[in-house]
């Protein structure tokens, strides 16, 4: 896991490196006016004459001590920055994830129970659909039914100006949470129904069933504990794909999290932020694939690490 | 086979399932197969099917609602939208396969030359794999491709360059099963080359795999491309792609739905019968015969 970190560094600074005309290349290009402290600062940072080797280990090091540097467009430390942004983010991955979640299981499992029905065909439609769906046309699109045409939900933001009551937030939470689950009630619904198919195909299945239980407690106690190991996994690597989708959801709802600042920052040429937040998002990466293994563990007793 | 196990020979004038065989029974992949090849013939031919230029101002009649004149409306700038799907997808729908291809062939090639050495070698480039597949590919992607004034062919590239980890792991897992097959040792114990064992006996047994990832991988490409058209990166203007048009419509979104509505569905149809393709050619393909 270390090593995989030590090579996302590695290729994310490489990446930077790369800027047309170097990293500090977009300071002096802008134009705009720039604190020369700060430029001073982030030169004697990256000691942009320094051999590239140095380079890196100076900002590797800074970085272990969560310095990420200083952003080029507001002269703040982008870790403060992106630390102030995380909540709004956390919040939408996280309503993202339950909805997906609850949606996935309800979809999944009436699809496995009555395989074949119009319910079940509709089911595979829908996820197809879900998959082929371009991220930002379904937010367009939601937004110009639910928004304007129907007027029920706000587009943008997370409160409407001046109000401050939790249901005018939830109400603005409503369509971002959508869209970005979208793709992953598609997804996850299908694991799960085809899991549950061969899961209620086993003996231990039928069993339960000789036994006179009724068929809620057969599909949802005995043969969904075991159908849900696969999907468990697939969830928690996907919750790092929610990190890509929450870039172009909270920029099409001006949503104030790090996804909208990595597209502000992009604009801005700011690319000790963009670092920052690659960076942030990586790390994601990595521990969704570490609490999928643990949660593979758990579920499932037969797989033991060594 | 031991003695007393009936063996049924299949009648000689039942032919051998075959791929198309298998496949042809789901009528939808058909009607997929027949959509993409239309939509494709359509933008490929777009100067006969339509009397406007794709880049033609016509002030006298924007933002027009569909009609017998404009079957899809205009844009902002008077250009009929029909024309304008019809070149975009051009651009679109090459980028999906030309980045597939890429993103393939360099998934093959990492996959297969892990696979087949091993050690070391397969190590270090399956720990580079790892790491590509941890760095979020769409914010990565909007890093690289504010870089440059992109055009189709490097957006191609660079959606390509980024979208071979998941071949890899495949075609790697691929080759570990199939080279320790008895006809693989038969060929080397023959004296076959490393090259040739590679190419003639092993990959075209992994071919499969290879197909389904690509298919999928052009439904992915045109939705990326799209993505990073529609934040302003990719593309430019004048020259259409379903991405930037959608990003143009945005402003006018409310007043003209039909600029934003129009390029979506196509979007949303090629992704959705390419998908419906690999999906089909998977089942087709699997030799346990799993039908959903």
């Amino acid at each position: 896991m270390i090593p995989l970190v030590f090579g996302i560094t590695i290729v994310l600074f490489a990446v930077i490196q790369a800027a047309p005309g170097g990293p500090e290349g977009a300071l002096l290009e802008t134009g705009r006016f720039i604190d020369p402290e700060v430029i001073e600062a982030y030169r004697e940072r990256l000691g942009v004459d320094q051999p590239v080797p140095i380079q890196y280990v100076r900002w590797i090091g800074g970085a272990m001590r969560g310095d990420l540097g200083i952003s080029f467009s507001t002269t703040r430390p982008v870790s403060e920055m992106i630390i102030e942004r995380l909540p709004a983010t956390l919040e939408l991955m996280g309503a993202s994830f339950l909805l997906a979640a609850l949606l996935a299981f309800a979809l999944g499992t009436l699809s496995a129970v009555k395989q074949y029905s119009w319910f079940d065909h509709l089911g595979t439609g829908f996820s197809f659909v879900g998959i082929a769906m371009p991220v930002f046309w379904f937010a367009l699109i939601l937004q110009l039914v639910f928004g304007v045409w129907l007027q029920w939900l706000p587009v943008a933001g997370t409160q409407t100006v001046g109000a401050t009551s939790v249901t005018d937030h939830v109400l603005h939470l409503v369509l971002p949470t959508v869209v970005l689950s979208l793709r992953y009630v598609a997804g996850w619904s299908r694991y799960l129904r085809s899991s549950l198919l061969v899961a209620l195909r086993t003996d231990y299945v039928r069993t339960a069933r000789a036994k006179g239980l009724s068929e809620v407690a057969v599909v949802c106690v005995h043969a969904a504990r075991n159908a849900l190991i696969p999907v468990v996994s697939v969830m928690a690597l996907n919750l790092a794909g929610l990190f890509s989708g929450a870039v172009i959801t909270e920029t099409i709802f001006a949503w104030p999290g790090i996804g909208r600042m990595f597209v502000q920052a992009m604009f801005a040429r700011d690319y000790p932020l963009l670092m920052g937040i690659l960076l942030l998002g990586s790390v994601m990466v990595v521990f969704f694939n570490l609490v999928a293994d643990i949660a593979y563990g758990i579920l499932d007793p037969r797989i033991r690490y060594e | 086979m031991s003695e007393g196990v009936p063996v049924y020979e299949r009648p000689a004038h039942i032919p051998p399932p075959g791929l198309w065989t298998r496949f042809r029974r789901h009528k939808l992949a058909v009607i997929s197969i027949a959509v993409v090849a239309l939509m494709t013939a359509m933008c490929a031919a777009a100067p006969l099917l339509t009397g406007y230029e794709f880049d033609a101002i016509d002030l006298g009649s924007i933002r027009e609602a569909p009609s017998l004149d404009h079957w899809m409306g205009t844009d902002d700038l008077g250009r009929d939208l029909f024309t304008r799907i019809l070149y975009g997808g051009r651009v679109s729908i090459l980028i999906g396969v030309l980045s597939a291809v890429i993103g393939t062939l360099l998934g093959s090639t990492v996959g297969s030359v892990a696979g087949f050495y091993g050690g070391r070698l397969d190590n270090v480039l399956m720990r580079t794999t790892d790491v590509a597949y941890a760095i979020p590919t769409l914010p990565l992607l909007i890093v690289l491709a504010s870089y440059t004034a992109a055009t189709g062919g490097s957006m191609a590239l660079i959606i390509g360059l980024l979208s071979w980890m998941t071949t890899a792991r495949v075609v790697r897992g691929e080759v570990l099963s199939i080279k320790e097959m008895a006809y693989v040792e038969a060929a080397r114990s023959l004296g076959a080359t490393d090259w040739r064992i590679l190419f003639q006996h092993i990959l075209p047994n992994a071919v499969g795999p290879i197909v389904v990832g690509a298919t999928l991988a052009v439904g992915n490409a045109i939705i990326v491309e799209s993505s990073l058209s529609f934040l302003g990166l990719g593309v430019q203007p004048p020259t259409p792609t379903w991405g930037n048009m959608l990003m143009d419509a945005q402003a006018t979104m409310v007043t003209k739905p039909w600029l934003t509505i129009f390029p979506g569905m196509a979007i949303l149809l090629v992704v959705l019968a390419v998908n419906f393709i690999g999906d089909r050619l998977q089942d087709a393909l699997d030799p346990t015969g799993r039908e959903a």
